[in-house]
């Protein structure tokens, strides 16, 4: 996955390397701009089993900030935000890994090195008892519970 | 052999002669008996479908999961762009945002079910959940409307569609705090495993109807523009969307 541009980015910023679980890593330039859920939207899309982006709705589209195409064959990782302790992810892929739904508080990161939090749940695919896929659902979070992951959060690294 | 059609109890009542239009040309298209039963409420057809009485079915999304995963019906077509899209409406000056609700609001509903779920979820941002509210069952949106006017809920749930229909003196006394906007939630044609191998000529009655005068005009009767073929995976993926609703 291609580093951020700080050409696409939007206010002052800090530089921040992540590295993924494959042994990936990636220069993130991270804003403090929060962008609001969208009212009454759900952000909806869809991985492989490798986690690689297959589907992405309109919301998705314009809540990460990138074009579509951009989108469809990265990583989900392509909206980690630095913030977020990789012990969540690690619970995530845990839990998908059992065939269960995984449900937490989410910060992504913005193509414009902004933000935005969600309420997520993500579920395996299961077709004829074989796992193809994972779906992930984004909603507008609770204030008071976003709150709490912002303290709750940091700790955690 | 006489097929029993079903109709998810939330269709409006005004189109119940519509459905009976419906399903004489259906009979008539497949040169056998169909009889269309109308249940009063949801629990009313979820015992029918139990017990095994239901042979086509357009079923409220909530209820597509069962009956594909465990009663094995098969998608047939859905309605072109009719999602399904919620409203969570208050009386007029009492609130402007969702945010704004106490978390001990009493909600006006009915029993439909994909409504009430998307209704609840838009009411999270508010930290709004079951155990914080009071609901008031009404038989209809018109019911839940009134109960609004009168001060006796909070709020009420309503379909999109039904909501923009209320009158123009009962929607001046109603404010719409939220709107859904997923496009990707609606009704489907479903066939039991009893009449699957019926399926595919149905799909091609059903998506051929708005290509004649007099199939437009049965699609107008039930409220529909057309219907397009609906997919085995078109299903999975709503299935596994609302999964990701129900909790």
């Amino acid at each position: 996955m291609q580093d951020m541009n700080p050409q696409d980015i939007v206010g002052d910023y800090t530089e921040h390397e992540l590295t993924f679980h494959d042994g990936s890593s990636r220069k993130l330039l991270v804003t403090e701009e929060e962008t609001p859920f969208p009212k009454g939207c759900l952000i909806v899309s869809r991985t492989d089993t490798t986690g690689v982006i297959t589907h992405a709705n309109q919301s998705f589209v314009l809540m990460s900030g990138y074009e579509k195409s951009d989108l469809i064959g990265e990583p989900h990782h392509i909206l980690r935000h630095p913030d977020m302790p990789p012990a969540a992810f690690k619970d995530l892929w845990d839990t998908l890994q059992r065939r269960e739904k995984w449900q937490g508080y989410v910060k992504n990161l913005r193509r414009d090195g902004g933000f935005y939090w969600v309420y997520a749940t993500a579920i395996p695919n299961i077709r004829n008892g074989e796992v193809v896929g994972y779906t992930s659902v984004r909603r507008e979070p609770s204030r008071k519970k976003v709150e709490e992951c912002m303290a709750l959060y940091p700790t955690l690294f | 052999m006489t097929y029993n059609l079903a109709i998810s109890p939330d269709f409006k009542p005004e189109l119940i002669s519509g459905w009976f239009i419906f399903n004489t040309w259906l009979q008539r298209q497949l040169g056998e008996g169909v009889h269309l039963e109308i249940h009063q409420d949801f629990k009313e057809q979820h015992d029918a479908i139990d017990k095994g009485k239901v042979d086509l079915i357009y079923a409220n999304p909530f209820d597509v999961s069962q009956l594909v995963r465990n009663h094995g019906f098969t998608p047939v077509a859905k309605p072109s762009a009719k999602p399904d899209e919620a409203i969570i409406a208050c009386h007029a000056g009492a609130f402007t945002e969702v945010k704004d609700l106490p978390t001990n609001i009493k909600i006006a509903q009915t029993d439909t079910p994909d409504v009430n779920t998307i209704g609840m979820i838009m009411l999270e941002p508010a930290d709004i959940d079951k155990t914080t509210v009071e609901i008031l069952n009404c038989d209809n949106f018109v019911v839940v409307a009134k109960h609004l006017m009168r001060g006796e809920a909070d709020v009420g749930f309503f379909l999109a569609e039904s909501f923009n229909e209320l009158s123009a003196l009962v929607k001046k006394d109603l404010f719409p705090l939220v709107s859904s906007q997923i496009h990707m939630i609606h009704h489907a044609m479903l066939v039991s495993p009893n009449m699957a191998g019926q399926k595919d000529q149905l799909e091609k009655l059903f998506t051929a109807m708005s290509s004649d005068q007099s199939g437009q005009k049965i699609l107008a009767e039930i409220g529909v523009s057309q219907f397009e073929p609906m997919s085995t995976e078109d299903a999975e993926f709503m299935i596994d969307l609302m999964d990701t609703l129900t909790t």
